[in-house]
């Protein structure tokens, strides 16, 4: 069992946990990701790591409430534990020291992208970010990319902070102004990723991207994460989770994110339907 | 006296019309009666032609002896002096082609059934003992670190406990067991028999922690920083293979790792799992081993209409145990043989059908089997929802990615000297199928005992 230290909203679908993992806090390095399990017999949730605090062997998560799992994980509070927390998973991320680097985070995946960009900080890159989000209250780790960045820029579909439109927009702006980047990160919904991707290709910027999808073990046993790269099949779990976006088939990758999307949403009515019957029932 | 019947003591199965629909387990056992009658088969030959068809050397003529004679518990401890997982070697080894290959009555008639023999008097036990197992770890030995709670680690641990080491199992998954776990279904192998055997060893005093992928949570050199005298590597073989063949990557085409995962572990067949399987109305699932029947089984009791198993070889040539293709021909499974698929079809991202290919067999190949050749213009579609490849697994190469002065074969398989299991790297020992290659229980559990009196003797301590 593994206890949740810390516990915080940071807007109405979007939470973080502070985790107890020594084995995964002692050697996770900024791209990694861990998988957990609620509770017994539950789903194996892939998440890429946030942060972590190797003196309180703590590791930090952000998920999104989507479905079942993550409303059953949302229901824990400070203090409560999750059943199983296995890592660190996967590679860490191909980070080197270039002269400037841009990273695009869109959504929860803010969160991930965030680990990378401090690490190329501390390595004496300067480093730009552009982050995404439906409105204002998307934006998640404002004040911590503020810490990190030089600069910070903000792209919401209301235009509630920063400009009105979508990363892209944003990235498309800072080249037409001249800036220049060695080295592009992207993370957020493969749609997202693969826009960026189509930008960058075309002035030749270095992107990497880091892909979450469907998995089961994460150690490489199930093949359930293949994805195709420059042609070969890879695994996300034990090849990536970064890759070089200028060779990911997004489009095989958005079609089976979709392999499960008729069960998933089955589930997570009748998670809602149980939920709803036990309300009644405390009301009466 | 002698039991002079050719054949086997019958032995009860569910109807494969009801099992097909089930997850409960196929055979149901002898009873009392029905054991010591196949006992009295064994004609108690001196020489033991069976005991050396055996991977871990059970001595099966004295356990088969005290079977006649109603002594269950004295062959219980037979058993056990050589083999710790009994009611498990006695479902799924390979008898065929060991100790019953080896058994005089098969050369007229039906070898003795040492397997169902071995079964039912593990269950007996294990319905019968209530005995408490002591615990055998002492304080004062070194201690041992045992990678993967699969065959052939649970088997290195359970020796090395015994003798008093303190042993200590990562295991990847969230659950124990390994392959036992993951890979065979429940109505080949129990899960609640597994979970006992494992309870077993803990209450030896072997302690297991979940969760830790060995190269990456921690590294074997970590563990011999830790003090750990030995490390055992029995990490299988799980890295699936595909077939590089057009729309792999479709929704619907699993690797049989993946699919049977799904079931067995994260028990998909249950209403409302949390990680769903969908099968459609056909599956095909390519491949001739174990794991093939074993997803082909599966898709069936999922609900699937029409399960073919798609074999490029003949049925001489299907490497999985008999008991099972015979099983699998009973519960309706198609054998599509001397077929090999060239691709697969999608519409929407979804699997639609298969193109396969038909072979015949052309001259012996470097294994000695003779080599499929296609036949022209004979490709036709096969219609599926689902494809399942079952074309084996490579061991994982995170270990010896992470372990320094780790010699591995080209394929990946690490490289042992074979009397010890000692790899190249200073007290680091190997077993099971990452040294082999997907291979048997049986076998992973023989290197894993072969490691544990290496290690022992390495050690030396008395």
């Amino acid at each position: 069992m593994y206890e949740i230290i810390r516990k915080e909203k940071l807007n109405e679908l979007v939470e973080l946990m502070e985790i107890k993992a020594p084995y995964v806090a002692r050697r996770c390095e900024a791209g990694q990701f861990i998988i957990l399990v609620v509770e017994e017999d539950g789903e194996r949730i892939p998440l890429t790591i946030a942060d972590y605090d190797r003196e309180n062997e703590t590791v930090t998560i952000i998920y999104q409430v989507v479905g079942y799992s993550t409303k059953l994980l949302s229901e824990k509070t400070q203090g409560n534990c999750v059943q199983d927390f296995v890592g660190p998973l996967g590679h860490p991320a191909p980070l080197k020291k270039v002269n400037r680097v841009l990273g695009i985070g869109g959504g929860v995946g803010i969160a991930p992208i965030y680990p990378q960009l401090k690490k190329l900080k501390e390595m004496g890159v300067e480093v730009d970010v552009i982050l995404g989000g439906r409105d204002e209250s998307y934006i998640i780790l404002d004040k911590e990319m503020n810490e990190a960045c030089d600069n910070v820029y903000y792209a919401t579909n209301d235009g509630s902070k920063g400009i009105q439109g979508f990363v892209t927009d944003k990235l498309n702006q800072l080249i037409d102004a001249g800036e220049n980047y060695d080295l592009v990160i992207a993370i957020g919904p493969l749609v997202m990723m693969k826009a960026v991707c189509e930008i960058t290709r075309k002035y030749n910027i270095e992107t990497n991207v880091s892909l979450n999808p469907i998995m089961i073990d994460g150690t490489g046993m199930c093949g359930g994460c293949r994805v195709s790269v420059g042609g070969e099949i890879k695994f996300a779990c034990v090849d990536g989770p970064d890759f070089d976006g200028h060779l990911v088939d997004f489009e095989e990758a958005m079609n089976r994110q979709k392999m499960f999307k008729e069960e998933e949403e089955h589930i997570c009515r009748m998670a809602i339907a149980s939920q709803k019957i036990s309300q009644d029932g405390e009301e009466k | 006296m002698i039991n002079k019947s050719l054949v086997k003591t019958q032995i009860t199965e569910q109807q494969p019309d009801i099992r097909n629909k089930n997850f409960d387990e196929v055979v149901l056992g002898y009873t009392n009666l029905e054991a010591i009658e196949e006992a009295r088969r064994c004609l108690q030959c001196k020489h033991m032609p069976c005991v050396s068809g055996c991977p871990v050397g059970v001595p099966i003529p004295e356990f088969i002896h005290e079977v006649a004679e109603g002594k269950f518990e004295e062959a219980y401890r037979i058993i056990t002096r050589e083999n710790s997982l009994p009611a498990i070697c006695g479902r799924v080894c390979p008898q065929e082609n060991q100790c019953e290959g080896k058994c005089v009555r098969g050369l007229k008639g039906e070898p003795v059934g040492i397997g169902r023999l071995e079964r039912f008097v593990a269950d007996y036990h294990m319905k019968n003992n209530n005995e408490e197992i002591n615990k055998m770890a002492d304080e004062n030995m070194p201690k041992i670190a045992v990678v993967g709670s699969g065959p052939a680690g649970l088997t290195c641990a359970s020796e090395l406990v015994k003798k008093g080491y303190r042993v200590t199992i990562f295991e990847a998954l969230h659950k124990t067991g390994g392959v036992l776990s993951y890979g065979i279904p429940e109505f080949r192998l129990p899960k609640r028999l597994v979970a006992a055997e494992i309870e077993n060893v803990k209450k030896l005093g072997v302690e297991i922690h979940t969760n830790v992928l060995v190269g990456r949570s921690i590294t074997v050199d970590e563990l011999i920083e830790e003090d750990y005298k030995a490390v055992f590597i029995g990490s299988g073989a799980g890295l699936p293979k595909f077939m590089n063949i057009p729309g792999e990557n479709l929704n619907g085409v699993y690797s049989a790792n993946e699919f049977l995962t799904r079931v067995n572990l994260m028990k998909a067949y249950e209403e409302n799992a949390k990680t769903p399987i969908k099968v459609g109305n056909s599956v095909a699932v390519v491949g001739g081993g174990n794991v093939a029947m074993d997803a082909a089984r599966t898709a069936k009791r999922l609900g699937a209409e029409n399960v073919y198993i798609v074999y490029r070889r003949s049925e001489e040539e299907l490497p999985a145990r008999k008991e099972e293709v015979h099983h699998a021909k009973e519960e309706g499974i198609i054998f599509n043989l001397l077929n090999n698929p060239t691709g697969i079809a999608g519409e929407n991202g979804f699997v639609k059908g298969m193109e396969c290919i038909r072979m015949e067999l052309g001259e012996a190949d470097a294994s000695g089997r003779r080599r499929p050749v296609k036949i022209p213009d004979s490709e036709f579609e096969l219609e599926v929802q689902t494809v399942i490849m079952a074309i084996g697994q490579n061991p994982n190469p995170l270990i010896r990615q992470t372990t320094q002065g780790l010699e591995t074969q080209s394929w990946g398989g690490i490289i042992v000297e074979e009397s010890t299991m000692a790899t190249s790297k200073e007290n680091v020992y190997a077993g099971g199928d990452v040294v082999t290659g997907a291979a048997t229980v049986i076998l992973a559990m023989g290197a894993g005992k072969k490691a544990a009196a290496a290690i022992h003797q390495k050690l030396g301590i008395q």
